[in-house]
C-alpha cells in the first residue's frame, strides 16, 4: 500500500535524519536502560542482602546497601547450610541436577526437532490434530500427574532415581519442544524440502542437512527453556527422588523454607542466586549464538 | 493399592535378604532442615550410629511439612515408602487407615511409653488401640512474648485477660508503640484465632468448637465474641502486616517497635539466636485465659519388608522416646520433652513453665491439641476454618458472617 | 520394504511421542476425572460417588477467588508479557551495541527460583520496607503503593512479578522471530522508502505469525501454572485474595488430604484452558493449512 505520499516522506526523512537520528539512538538507549533497571531491581536486593550480616539484616532496612561486605553467606550456601542433617550446603546436590538436566534436554530438544520437522514439513493427514492433543499436553497442571506417575514409575521400576526423572522431564517437555520447532520450521518455504526430494534426498538427510544446521535460533531458545524449566523444577524433584537423587532445588528448598526454624536470608539469597548460576551460564553462553542465528538466516534469503 | 505396595515391597525383600546381619536402616523423611532444628536431629542420628544403625537422610522443608507430605504420597504410590516419616496429628490415622503404617507397640510397651507420655498426646500415638507413632517434642502454641523495656516504659503488666491486653493495647498506640507484631500469612492467623478462641470461650468451648467441631458451639454467640476480638486485634497490627515472615514478626519485637507476639515457642529460639535473654530482655506467658495448646511432632512408621528396615525402625522408635534424646533435641529446639519424667534444669524459665502448665492442664483436661497447626482436626477441616479466620481477619467482614461462613465452610469439609 | 519405511518415516518418528502424550497427558486426564467423582481423601480411591465433590466446589467462596483472579491475572499477564516482550525485541533488534549483556539482563529472572526472588519482591512491594518507604524517604510523603497488601490489589502485584520473571523469554522467542525474517525483503522496502514503523506492523510482524503461537502458549502454561510465584509472593494473601487455581488445588491435594475436591478443581481448570486454547489453536492451525 505505498502510495503517492511515498516520495515525500523519503525527502522528509532525509532532511531530519542526522539529528532525529541521534535523538532517536538516544531515546532507544534510555528506554534499553530503564527496562534494565526494572529487570535488575530484585537482584539488587539480593544481592546486596547475600552481602549482609544477619545482625544488619535483623536491624537495618532491607532494601539499603550493605555497611559491611561479607562472603560468609555465600560459603555457607554452597558448602556449610544445613538442608537436612547433613550441612554440606549445595553442592552435593549440584551433581544431581546435573545429571538430570543435560540428558533431558538433550533427548527432550532433539525429538522436538524431529517431530516438528514431521509437523511442518511432511503433513500427512491428521497431522494437524496429533499435533494440537500434544500442545493441549502443555496445560496439564503437573499437580494432577504427580500422583499416577509415581505409581507408573514404581511399575516402570525407575522411582526415585534419576532415568525416572529424565523420563519424566522429558515427557512433559515434548510439547513445548515440539511447538517451538514446529512454529520455527512452518517458516522455511516447502519449496526447500520438495527440492530436495526431486534431488533424491530422503527423509533424515533432509533434516540432517537443510533443516538442523538453519535451526541454531530456535535450538538456543529451546534449550533456555528445557534448562531452565527443568534445572528449576521442584515438584518433581521432591516428589520423584529419594535420598541422594535430590535435585538442588530440593536443597534450595530447604535451606530456605524451614517454618519454625531461626530464618538466615542472607544465606538464603546467595544460595538463590548459586542455584541459578548454571541456567545463567546458559544463557550467556547460548545468547551468542542468537547472532549467529542471524547469519543463518541470511543464508537462507 | 494394598497391594501395589506389598508387590513392590517384597522384591526389596529379595534384594535386603541378600545381606545376612540384620544392620538396623532408616531412610528417614523430615522437614527440619534449618541450622537448630537439623543439629537436634543429628543427635538422634548419632545415637542411632552408635546403636550400629545407618542413617538415610531424605529431607523435604517447606510450608509445615507439605513438601514433605507431597513426596511421601508419590512415594507410597510407587511402591517404595521411605523407612521413617514425620508426621503428626490425626494425619497419623488417616495414614494408618490407608494400611500402609507399621504397628510399634513392641517397643512402646517394652519401654513403658504409657506410663511417661501425658494420656492426651499418647492418644495421638495410637491406631485403633496399637502404638503407631513415636513423639519427638511438645510445642506450645499459646504464648504471647513481649519486649520487656517496652512494657516498662509503658508501666504494662504481662496481661492475664483478653480486656487486660485491650487496654494495654489502646495505650501501646496512644505511646506510638505497635501492640500486636504479626504477620498475616493464614496459618499465623488459626494461631491468633485459637489463642483467642481458648482465652474467651474456655478450654470446654475449645474443645466442641475447634476438636469436636460441634455446629452449636461453632455459630454461637461466643464464636461471634471470639471474631469481635479478632476484629480489635486487627486494630493492633501495623498496616503491612500482609505477608510477612513470623520471624520478622518476632524481629519488631525484639527492637521494641511492637510490644506483644502470639506464636508458639519456636519464637524463642529468634530471640536467643539474637542474644537476648528471658525474663530481661523478652517475657514469655500464656495467652490470656486457661488451657495449654500442644503441637507434638512425631515420627510414624511405614510398613516395609527387611529385617534390617524392621530393626531399625524399632531402633529409632526406641531411641526417639529414650530421656536422652528428649533431653538434648528440645534444648536445642525450644520445646519441651514430650514424656515428663526428664529432668529440666538445663531448661530456661520458659520451658519450665511450659512444662508446668502441660503438667496442671492435663490434670485438669484443659492440655488441648492446637487446631492451627495440624494437631486437632483432618487436613480438609482444619483447612476450611482457617480459610474463614484468614477471610474475615483480612476484609471488612462481619463477626455474624464470619461465624455463618464458618458453620458453613466446616459442613462443606466432610 | 524399506520403501514403505521411507514413505511411512514422519509417522514412525513421530510415534513415541504421540503415544506417551496419549498415556502420560491424556490418560492422566481421564485418571483425574475418574478421581474428581470419588470422595479420595489422602490417596486415590475409585469408588464412584457422584458429582460430590464439583458441588462442594462450586459452594466454595475461596474457590471463587480463585477462578476470578486467573482471568484477571492471565488475561492482564499474557497482554502484557507479550507486549513487552515484542518491544524489546524490537528495540533490542536495531543494531544495538551491548546488546549481549542487556539481552542477558532481561532474560536472567527466568534463571533464578521464584521461592526465592519471590521474597525480594516481597520486600520491595512491602509498603514498610520497599519502594513506599523510599520515595516518602524522598520527600514525597503522599506517595503510595500498598497494592501488596490490599486484598483488592495484592493480585496485580502478583502479574507485575510474573511479568518481570517471562517477559525476557517472550522477548527471546520474538528475537528468533525477527531474525529469521528475510533480510532482502527489508532491504527491498528500505529501498523503497517505506517508513521503519510499516515495515515493521505490514511486514515484520505478521510474518512472524506462528512466534506468536508459541509465545501464547508459553504464557498461558504460565498463567495456568503460576504456583511457586504466589506461594512466595503472598502465600494467597491477603486473606486468600491472591489464591489461584493452582494453588487451590495444590492446597487441597497434598496439604489437605482431599485428593477428590483438586481432582474436581483441576478438571473445572481443564475446562476453561480447553475453552480459550482450542479455539486460539483452531483458527491459528487453520489458516496454516490454506
Amino acid at each position: 500500500m505505498t502510495d503517492i505520499s511515498m516520495p515525500q516522506s523519503q525527502t522528509q526523512s532525509r532532511t531530519q535524519s542526522a539529528a532525529g537520528k541521534i535523538a532517536l539512538r538516544w531515546l532507544l538507549y534510555v528506554l534499553l536502560g530503564l527496562f534494565a533497571l526494572y529487570y535488575l531491581m530484585p537482584l539488587f536486593v539480593m544481592l546486596t542482602t547475600s552481602l549482609k550480616s544477619l545482625e544488619e539484616i535483623r536491624t537495618g532496612s532491607l532494601i539499603s546497601l550493605p555497611r559491611e561486605v561479607s562472603f560468609d553467606a555465600w560459603n555457607t550456601a554452597w558448602s556449610g547450610a544445613c538442608t537436612g542433617i547433613q550441612c554440606e550446603g549445595l553442592r552435593p546436590y549440584f551433581w544431581n541436577s546435573v545429571l538430570i538436566a543435560v540428558p533431558a534436554v538433550a533427548i527432550s530438544t532433539l525429538l522436538g526437532a524431529l517431530n516438528g520437522y514431521v509437523v511442518a514439513q511432511w503433513r500427512f493427514k491428521g497431522a494437524n490434530i496429533i499435533f494440537s492433543l500434544m500442545l493441549f499436553g502443555c496445560f496439564i497442571p503437573f499437580q494432577v500427574v504427580l500422583l499416577p506417575m509415581a505409581r507408573l514409575l514404581g511399575i516402570m521400576g525407575i522411582a526415585g532415581t534419576i532415568p525416572g526423572l529424565i523420563f519424566v522431564h522429558v515427557i512433559y517437555g515434548l510439547g513445548f519442544t515440539t511447538l517451538f520447532f514446529r512454529n520455527y520450521y512452518v517458516t522455511i518455504p516447502a519449496e526447500l524440502t520438495k527440492a530436495a526430494r526431486v534431488d533424491g534426498a530422503g527423509f533424515m538427510r533432509i533434516f540432517w542437512s537443510i533443516f538442523l544446521p538453519l535451526s541454531l535460533p530456535i535450538i538456543v531458545v529451546t534449550v533456555i527453556w528445557q534448562f531452565t524449566q527443568i534445572w528449576n523444577d521442584f515438584l518433581f524433584g521432591v516428589s520423584f527422588s529419594q535420598a541422594g537423587t535430590q535435585p538442588v532445588t530440593v536443597a534450595l528448598n530447604n535451606i530456605v523454607n524451614s517454618t519454625t526454624g531461626v530464618k538466615e536470608y542472607n544465606v538464603d539469597m546467595a544460595a538463590a542466586i548459586i542455584a541459578g548460576l548454571p541456567t545463567l551460564l546458559v544463557y550467556v553462553v547460548a545468547g551468542k549464538y542468537f547472532i549467529r542465528g542471524l547469519t543463518a538466516g541470511s543464508v537462507k534469503g | 493399592m494394598k497391594r501395589f505396595v506389598f508387590a513392590t515391597a517384597s522384591t526389596l525383600a529379595v534384594v535386603a535378604g541378600t545381606s545376612v546381619l540384620a544392620e538396623p536402616q532408616a531412610e528417614v523423611l523430615h522437614w527440619w532442615t534449618s541450622g537448630g532444628e537439623a543439629k537436634s536431629v543429628a543427635v538422634l542420628q548419632e545415637e542411632f550410629a552408635a546403636n550400629g544403625g545407618s542413617w538415610t537422610d531424605m529431607p523435604v522443608a517447606g510450608g509445615g511439612g507439605d513438601a514433605a507430605m507431597t513426596a511421601l504420597r508419590a512415594r507410597v504410590l510407587s511402591g517404595n515408602a521411605p523407612t521413617a516419616v514425620q508426621l503428626k496429628g490425626p494425619a497419623i490415622q488417616e495414614w494408618y487407615e490407608e494400611g500402609v503404617l507399621a504397628d510399634i507397640s513392641s517397643v512402646a510397651e517394652a519401654e513403658g511409653w504409657a506410663e511417661v507420655l501425658p494420656a492426651s498426646i499418647a492418644g495421638h500415638m495410637m491406631c485403633e488401640g496399637v502404638w503407631c507413632a513415636a513423639p519427638v517434642n511438645v510445642h506450645r502454641v499459646d504464648w504471647i512474648w513481649a519486649n520487656a523495656d517496652v512494657l516498662a516504659a509503658n508501666g504494662i503488666e504481662m496481661p492475664t485477660t483478653w480486656d487486660e491486653f485491650n487496654a494495654a493495647a489502646t495505650k501501646l498506640m496512644d505511646a506510638g508503640v505497635i501492640p500486636l507484631a504479626h504477620g498475616g500469612q493464614a496459618w499465623q492467623d488459626a494461631t491468633v484465632f485459637e489463642a483467642v478462641v481458648l482465652g474467651i470461650g474456655g478450654p470446654e468451648f475449645y474443645q466442641k468448637a475447634l476438636v469436636d467441631l460441634d455446629p452449636e458451639a461453632l455459630t454461637s454467640d461466643t464464636m461471634v465474641q471470639v471474631f469481635d476480638q479478632m476484629r480489635m486485634m486487627r486494630g493492633y497490627v501495623d498496616e503491612n502486616f500482609s505477608g510477612r515472615d513470623w520471624n520478622l514478626a518476632t524481629a519488631m519485637v525484639m527492637n521494641g517497635e511492637a510490644a506483644f507476639q502470639i506464636m508458639g515457642d519456636w519464637a524463642k529460639g529468634e530471640f536467643l539466636a539474637a542474644g537476648k535473654k528471658p525474663g530481661e530482655d523478652f517475657l514469655c506467658a500464656s495467652t490470656p485465659g486457661d488451657g495449654y495448646l500442644y503441637n507434638v511432632d512425631s515420627f510414624a512408621m511405614f510398613d516395609v519388608d527387611g529385617d534390617d528396615k524392621k530393626a531399625g525402625q524399632d531402633l529409632l522408635a526406641k531411641l526417639i522416646v529414650a530421656p536422652n534424646f528428649q533431653k538434648v533435641f528440645n534444648l536445642n529446639k525450644g520445646s519441651i520433652p514430650a514424656r515428663t519424667d526428664v529432668a529440666l534444669d538445663d531448661f530456661d524459665i520458659c520451658a519450665n513453665l511450659s512444662a508446668e502448665d502441660m503438667g496442671s492442664t492435663s490434670a485438669a483436661g484443659s492440655l488441648l491439641p492446637s487446631y492451627a497447626h495440624g494437631m486437632a482436626l483432618r487436613g480438609s477441616q482444619s483447612g476450611a476454618i482457617t480459610d474463614v479466620v484468614t477471610a474475615h481477619f483480612n476484609s471488612e467482614m462481619s463477626s455474624a458472617d464470619a461465624v455463618q461462613q464458618l458453620a458453613d465452610a466446616v459442613a462443606n469439609s466432610y | 520394504m524399506s520403501e514403505w519405511l521411507e514413505n511411512h518415516l514422519p509417522k514412525v518418528v513421530l510415534a513415541p511421542s504421540f503415544i506417551a502424550v496419549l498415556i502420560f497427558v491424556y490418560g492422566f486426564i481421564g485418571w483425574t476425572a475418574w478421581v474428581s467423582l470419588t470422595r479420595s481423601k489422602l490417596l486415590p480411591k475409585y469408588e464412584i460417588k457422584g458429582f460430590i465433590q464439583y458441588e462442594r466446589l462450586f459452594d466454595s467462596p475461596r474457590w471463587d477467588t480463585a477462578i476470578n483472579n486467573l482471568y484477571i491475572f492471565g488475561a492482564l499477564f499474557i497482554v502484557i508479557a507479550m507486549a513487552l516482550g515484542l518491544l524489546l525485541a524490537i528495540l533490542l533488534d536495531q543494531k544495538i551495541r551491548v546488546e549481549g549483556a542487556i539481552r542477558t539482563i532481561y532474560l536472567y529472572p527466568m534463571a533464578l527460583s521464584m521461592i526465592v526472588t519471590g521474597t525480594a519482591w516481597k520486600w520491595i512491594l512491602n509498603p514498610g520496607l520497599g519502594i513506599e518507604s523510599m520515595v516518602q524517604g524522598w520527600g514525597f510523603t503522599n506517595f503510595e503503593f500498598d497494592w501488596l497488601v490490599n486484598p483488592d490489589y495484592a493480585i496485580y502485584t502478583i502479574v507485575m512479578a510474573a511479568i518481570w520473571q517471562s517477559s525476557g523469554f517472550v522477548m527471546a522467542l520474538f528475537l528468533a522471530g525477527l531474525r529469521s525474517v528475510d533480510g532482502e525483503i527489508i532491504k527491498a522496502a528500505q529501498v523503497d522508502g517505506i517508513p521503519t514503523w510499516r515495515i515493521y506492523t505490514a511486514i515484520i510482524i505478521p510474518s512472524m505469525a506462528p512466534i506468536f503461537l508459541s509465545a501464547f502458549i508459553v504464557l498461558a502454561h504460565l498463567a495456568i501454572k503460576s504456583f511457586d510465584l504466589v506461594i512466595a509472593l503472598t502465600g494467597g494473601g491477603p486473606g486468600y485474595a491472591t489464591d489461584l487455581p493452582a494453588t487451590y488445588m495444590y492446597a487441597m491435594a497434598f496439604s489437605r488430604g482431599d485428593i477428590g475436591q483438586a481432582a474436581s478443581s483441576a478438571m473445572i481448570m481443564m475446562l476453561v484452558v480447553f475453552a480459550i486454547v482450542v479455539p486460539y489453536l483452531y483458527s491459528e492451525l487453520r489458516a496454516k493449512n490454506d
